[in-house]
């Protein structure tokens, strides 16, 4: 087990895990606002539209939405997102995990927003506040305090699917493991500290998010 | 403040208010003419038709079910209807967007359970539509609150949290609220019936000095003391219809139809 922790870069892997979680996290916020506002929008086509987002994002394995976005986006119609493969590699797992995430964020902050009685619509309605500036002032703001649990486990969820990114080749932990694996056989070892890896990477999260709702709570 | 019942016919003004306020000229300042609504198959309004002058406070009084929250919520549009018009100063109420929200702001509306942001400080709550609708300073909205708080009692409470006050606090809180947007009317939809009861009359005077400083209101209410005290007509309603109008004193004292007097007799025997 020593032998892995210094023939190899198990802290770089982690490192480069961290990295594909924080900016699919922000993107799969970012994204999932977006799908959420449609969802409870009052024109009927975007609520449509926000509905598809959800069922077939979330429908789809998230494996295939990784090969789709390398072998279908990046190499037959040529979107490729960098000149260098590597970071090619790197951008379309972002995407593709931030695209994917959204769908769970976007049902997070419905539920959240299903926390909101609807009084509080009607009171920023009847101050004269426009659509855009109750979601802002008073919907969403009280949506994200009710969706911080569920969001937590969206982004330990995210953490783990980083792994994912291995089979269009990223370069993560997942990845490293594979490589292990490849050069020195199967060893239980090599298993346990990826895995104790991801525990270090998660049992944080969940005990912060757990912290912030009950901290963050709308208190009603 | 007397009320002479003679002059309280139609939409004439209170003539003490008169004093005060620029007599309506023309047109009143809400009029709702055959306003019809259904949710559903069930016909919520028949055939409104109310107008409600500058100044004068409007009582809505019925069962349960009769259509009063409706009928309030039709005149900011919370509800929509299927015909007739509302108009509002004049000007008929918008359908939507920009220019519905432009006439809310107008309308003040406030609550049987409150609802003020609960995320919110009171005085945020306060100065939230003043900063984003009037587009008022941070500072100009602060001040204008703060005088607003101590108008309502509630000035030590401006750095709280709604869910940190008591009903009758958090009521007024939601009128002042209000009347930060200076509104050109206010509707009340049974502003006390969610409070305890040592907590109704904080919340009765503070609508009986806004009533006797000329705001024109449309409160939904079974409160005859403060119908006896503020109003200027009592609006019975029964099963979507306006049945009958009369000032106060004459509705409570000698309604004239039927469905007038079962509902009086059963409110006044509780
Ligand atoms: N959103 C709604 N959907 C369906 N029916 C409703 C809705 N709101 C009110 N109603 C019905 O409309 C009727 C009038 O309700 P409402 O205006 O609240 O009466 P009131 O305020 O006089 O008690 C009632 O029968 C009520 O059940
Ligand atoms: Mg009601």
């Amino acid at each position: 087990m020593i032998d892995i922790l210094t023939e190899y870069n198990v802290l770089g892997a982690f490192v480069e895990t961290l990295k594909y979680t924080v900016l699919a996290a922000i993107g799969s916020l970012v994204i999932g606002t977006l799908v959420a506002v449609m969802r409870v929008s009052p024109i009927g086509v975007l609520r449509g539209l926000g509905t598809f987002y959800v069922t077939t994002i979330r429908n789809t394995p998230l494996t295939l939405l990784m090969v789709l976005s390398i072998l279908g986006l990046a190499f037959i119609v040529g979107l490729q997102l960098s000149e260098d493969f590597n970071a090619n590699t790197f951008r379309w797992a972002v995407v593709m995990l931030s695209v994917y995430h959204a769908a769970f964020v976007a049902e997070a902050l419905r539920s959240g927003v299903n926390t909101v009685p609807t009084g509080q619509a009607e009171a920023a309605r009847s101050i004269g506040l426009t659509f855009g500036q109750s979601l802002r002032e008073v919907i969403l703001p009280q949506a994200f305090r009710g969706a911080i649990a569920p969001l937590g486990s969206t982004l330990i969820a995210l953490t783990k699917n980083t792994t994912v990114a291995q089979v269009i080749g990223g370069s993560e932990a997942a990845g490293l493991l594979s490589t292990i694996v490849e050069n020195e056989g199967s060893s239980y070892g090599a298993f346990l500290i990826i895995a104790l890896g991801f525990v270090i990477l998660t049992l944080p999260t969940g005990i912060a998010f757990t912290h912030l709702s009950e901290r963050l709570a709308v208190r009603r | 403040m007397s009320i002479d019942p003679e002059s309280m016919s139609d939409s004439v003004i209170d003539p003490h208010l008169m004093v005060r306020y620029v007599p309506a000229m023309g047109e009143p300042l809400v009029v709702m003419s055959k306003v019809n609504k259904h949710f559903g198959d069930l016909h919520v309004l028949r055939d409104i038709d109310l107008e409600v002058g500058r100044g004068e406070v409007v009582i809505l009084i019925g069962p349960s079910g009769s259509g009063k929250s409706t009928l309030c919520r039709t005149i900011n549009r919370l509800e929509t209807f299927e015909s007739g018009s509302i108009s509002i100063d004049g000007k008929p109420l918008p359908e939507e967007g920009k220019e519905l929200a432009q006439l809310r702001a107008d309308v003040g509306m406030v609550f049987q359970s409150f609802n003020l942001f609960a995320h919110k400080t009171i005085l945020e709550n306060v100065t939230l539509g003043p900063i984003k609708v009037r587009r008022q300073s941070k500072a100009e909205a602060d001040k204008r609150a703060r005088e607003l708080l101590e108008r309502v009692g509630v000035q030590a409470q401006a750095s709280k949290y709604p869910a940190q006050l008591s009903g009758g606090q958090q009521q007024r809180v939601a009128i002042a609220r209000s009347l930060a947007m200076s509104p050109k009317v206010m509707l009340f939809d049974e502003p006390t019936s969610a409070l305890d009861p040592e907590m109704i009359n904080e919340v009765l005077d503070v609508m009986v000095e806004l009533a006797r400083s000329g705001m024109t209101m449309i409160v939904v209410t079974h409160e005859m003391g403060f119908a006896r005290k503020a109003a200027n007509r009592v609006v019975f309603m029964s099963d979507g219809q306006i049945v009958e109008q009369a000032p106060p004193q004459e509705f409570f004292t000698t309604p004239k139809t039927d469905r007038a007097k079962d509902f009086l007799s059963k409110i006044l025997t509780h």
